[in-house]
């Protein structure tokens, strides 16, 4: 019984969608030029940035990635919500066996070159490919590196909340400060500079730059959370 | 044309890694397939010239997913025979 009007509720559902795609071609393409050419025009002549895909992350779409740190932020924040009960009576991790002299000496020589390439993808967003999220990520994969050599290698949660959360503060400070100096929030108000300077872009390698922070925080906390986690 | 068939050989790796980590009963090789599938999915976004996805799928997908996966096999059961039915489950998570 119940399956049947699941099954019902599901039919009902599809047939409502296919008729409301049912409509979306009739007068002509709903997209005829796009926004694709504006933006091609604009990343380079208006915001000179050299790469276009942040400029749309973060100029244009700006608000939909405040969104979508959001997401991240609370996707972790409902992981370490699960598991607080479980890490308030463990203290150290539990290893079947610690790792060798060669795995600890190779993994202490890669950690600060892991580092410095996800500083160098997230302050160079906006000349060459990546960005915050990647950024971020690459940092994130560093600390996991570290947090499997040794197994009394341990971060602050204090310290990644309050990166975490100044960054997100200031991400939204500065979308705030784009309303009150221009006409929106997120608007690009600081000055541009040149196209494939270090220094240009206005405020696109700034907000990349935290949301890395941001990224590279909640990651390093939602893994070691994971790993500290014990039965 | 060679674009195309390296695009279509590294598919066809990615259909068989995905179909071998589905068979696999020990679920350790299950989980390492799935990061081959990450590997060769951003190689694939690399030739269509796409190096953001790129890299964010490397990072994503092979390192991250791989390891919350395998410390999630370190905490409960290494092989899907290893329970039958839900209360072995049960007594393996706790």
């Amino acid at each position: 019984m119940k399956k049947l009007i699941v099954i019902l509720l599901l039919a009902v559902t599809g047939y409502f969608m296919v008729i409301s795609f049912m409509d979306l071609g009739k007068d002509g393409p709903v997209v005829k030029n796009g926004v694709k050419d504006f933006y091609l025009d604009k990343t380079v002549s208006e915001l000179k940035v050299a790469n276009t895909i942040t400029s749309i992350v973060v100029n244009f779409r700006g608000f939909d990635t405040l969104g979508e740190v959001t997401v991240l932020f609370l996707a972790a924040t409902a992981l370490g919500g699960i598991l607080y009960k479980k890490r308030h009576h463990v203290g150290e991790r539990s290893v079947l066996f610690p790792s060798s002299t060669i795995v600890k000496a190779g993994s202490k020589l890669l950690f600060p070159a892991i580092i410095l390439l996800g500083v160098y993808v997230f302050v160079h967003g906006h000349l060459s490919p990546g960005g915050g999220f990647q950024g971020g990520t690459i940092i994130a994969t560093g600390f996991l590196l570290m947090l499997l050599a040794y197994d009394n290698f341990s971060v602050s949660h204090k310290v990644l909340s309050y990166i975490e959360s100044f960054a997100g503060i200031f991400f939204v400070l500065f979308g705030l400060s784009g309303m009150f100096m221009g006409k929106t929030f997120l608007e690009n108000f600081m000055p541009v500079g040149n196209l494939n300077d270090l220094f240009s872009g206005g405020i696109i390698p700034i907000i990349y730059i935290l949301v890395g922070f941001k990224v590279a925080a909640e990651l390093t906390g939602l893994i070691y959370t994971v790993l500290n986690e014990k039965e | 044309m060679t674009y195309i068939i390296l695009i279509f050989f590294l598919l066809v790796l990615m259909v068989g890694a995905a179909i071998y980590s589905i068979v696999q009963k020990d679920l350790l090789y299950a989980v390492i397939a799935t990061g081959v599938i990450s590997l060769i999915l951003s190689a694939i976004f690399l030739l269509l010239q796409a190096p953001d996805v790129a890299l964010t799928e490397a990072a994503i997908g092979v390192a991250l997913t791989t390891i919350i996966f395998i410390i999630t096999i370190r905490n409960t059961v290494r092989h899907e025979d290893d329970f039958k039915d839900r209360n072995d489950l049960k007594s393996a998570i706790k």
